[in-house]
């Protein structure tokens, strides 16, 4: 009984001295990622050239996830209230408010956690064991900054955008299947859609992807740049950056939402 | 001329460099050679800073890089060359963008300055027309000579090169290594060189410093490394039964 817990005792220990030596890292990489660029001129370049690749390039799937989301919404709402009480705008009023609130910022973020978080992993991962950050070290330039840093921006620009054309079309498709389907006319929907909105809440949800985006890039790009080991290594900086992105993404939401909306 | 004093580097408790002391000097070409795992790679890192030495300094023309914060090392480090083993070339971008590469992050050259500095460097290493295409679609000592043209771009005053000879056939090998010697006395480098290979370090190596188990065990010329008497070497250098017979004929006809 004694040893189980002393063993316990010894795991947790570990394991908050590897969670304070991870933050420990995470924090002093984070301090050369915001140090002075060595050329303004190469690093905007490198930004325009990430929000191509992590903005526009996922504009494809956050379009289909969100008409599909947003189409299941409208009929999961319609199929949960087929009561003469409930008035049917209810319907548009729900769909309005779980796109808005967490279904764009929320989902789209984690969807984004795992398409671009896993491509930046690797993508630094590989640079990092074939040497290359080696090399951009030697030749002076400061790694961390030069990788991650354009990244950053990119994803803190980008990413509020694709959340707002997000909300956009999961609305549009909850309208239309609503329509089309006969659960509710686009007039009922309508009205449920005006019906007490608050401008605060799309702030609310672009102050959200702000949070997720800069998760998502700085985790990614912490376990890429710390990648060790060949390919497995670099798999294994993929998927921690994956679900790390994803846990913080949770705490955060929760965090936030108590600080922000309540 | 590079000094190294007094290095000790170990990883959880385990020492790998053990107070190693060597000189490079300018001009020459310096080898490091040992077997895999003699710490000779931990060196080489240590000497250009992507690994922090235990104890010990490194000294480039009298400035201790050891003791250098961020800033300080960032000026070294643009008087730093390196050619890696696998090459190290940036995947998105063509032969002619690596090589313009550091000329694009600190020189203060106009672009069609850069142009013609990247030309010079892909003429110095017989790449001329190969510009546009990217480092998958170049061959093994391609990709090598691009990297030694990255490495040259700035000017540097050390040149670093690990392994520069690996997984390549033995002709572009010594293509390699005529390049690394041409360049180093045209620009009166100080150059320093990790290898296995006993062609290079007998065609071309100046001074060199075998590393054995941490310790630097054995330093001189090429020649002297053929008639060295020292055990460890001898069984480094004349591995095969080929090379006896070579150490065999050479200590012969010095005899007589």
């Amino acid at each position: 009984m004694r040893t189980g817990t002393c063993r316990s005792a010894i795991f947790a220990a570990l394991l908050m001295v590897t969670l304070f030596r991870s933050a420990g890292r995470y924090v002093l990489l984070l301090a050369d990622v915001f140090g002075k660029p060595e050329r303004f001129a190469v690093y905007r370049r490198l930004t325009v050239a990430e929000v191509d690749k992590i903005g526009l390039q996922s504009l494809g799937i956050v379009a289909l996830l969100s008409l599909f989301m947003g189409a299941v919404v409208t009929l999961q709402t319609a199929a949960q209230i087929d009561s003469g009480w409930i008035p049917k705008w209810t319907i548009g009023f729900t769909t309005r408010q779980t796109m808005i609130l967490e279904f764009s910022p929320t989902i789209i973020s984690l969807i984004l956690a795992g398409k671009v978080g896993g491509n930046i992993a690797s993508e630094i991962g590989t640079m990092r064991v074939q040497e290359q950050i080696d090399a951009l070290e030697i030749m002076g330039v400061n790694s961390a900054g030069y990788l991650i840093l354009p990244k950053i921006v990119a994803a803190l620009f980008i990413f509020p955008f694709l959340v707002v054309i997000s909300m956009f079309l999961g609305i549009s498709a909850g309208a239309f299947v609503g329509e089309t389907t006969g659960v509710i006319s686009f007039a009922d929907f309508q009205y449920g859609l005006q019906y007490y909105f608050d401008p605060y809440q799309i702030t609310y949800a672009l102050e959200k992807t702000c949070a997720f985006a800069f998760i998502i890039t700085t985790i990614s790009g912490y376990n890429g740049y710390f990648a060790r080991g060949g390919a497995l290594g670099v798999g294994r900086a993929s998927t921690q950056s994956v679900v790390y992105s994803i846990i913080l993404i949770m705490i955060t939401n929760y965090v936030l939402t108590q600080l922000l909306l309540l | 001329m590079i000094e190294v004093k007094n290095i000790y580097k170990s990883f959880d408790g385990n020492q790998v460099l053990s107070n190693i002391s060597a000189i490079f000097e300018r001009g020459k070409i310096n080898f490091i050679i040992g077997r895999s795992g003699s710490g000779k790679s931990v060196l080489t890192k240590c000497v250009v800073g992507l690994m922090e030495v235990n104890e010990g300094s490194v000294i480039f023309d009298g400035r201790d890089f050891t003791t250098m914060n961020r800033k300080q090392r960032k000026i070294v480090r643009q008087d730093m060359g390196m050619l890696f083993q696998g090459g190290a070339l940036f995947d998105y971008l063509t032969v002619e963008e690596n090589v313009m590469f550091p000329l694009r992050m600190f020189s203060k050259m106009s672009k069609s300055e850069m142009k013609d500095r990247v030309q010079w460097c892909l003429k110095r290493v017989d790449l001329e027309g190969k510009n546009h295409l990217y480092p998958s679609e170049i061959s093994g000592g391609m990709q090598k000579r691009t990297g030694i043209a990255r490495a040259i771009a700035m000017n540097p005053k050390y040149l670093f090169c690990d392994e520069p000879n690996s997984g390549l056939d033995p002709q572009t090998a010594i293509m390699i290594d005529n390049l690394i010697r041409e360049i180093t006395y045209e620009s009166n480098m100080t150059t320093v060189v990790v290898s296995h290979d006993m062609n290079s370090v007998i065609e071309i190596g100046d001074n060199i410093n075998f590393i054995f188990e941490g310790k630097l065990w054995w330093h001189g010329s090429r020649r002297e490394i053929l008639y060295s008497d020292n055990k460890e070497i001898g069984e480094f250098v004349f591995a095969s039964e080929f090379m006896k017979e070579i150490r065999e004929n050479l200590r012969r006809e010095g005899a007589n």
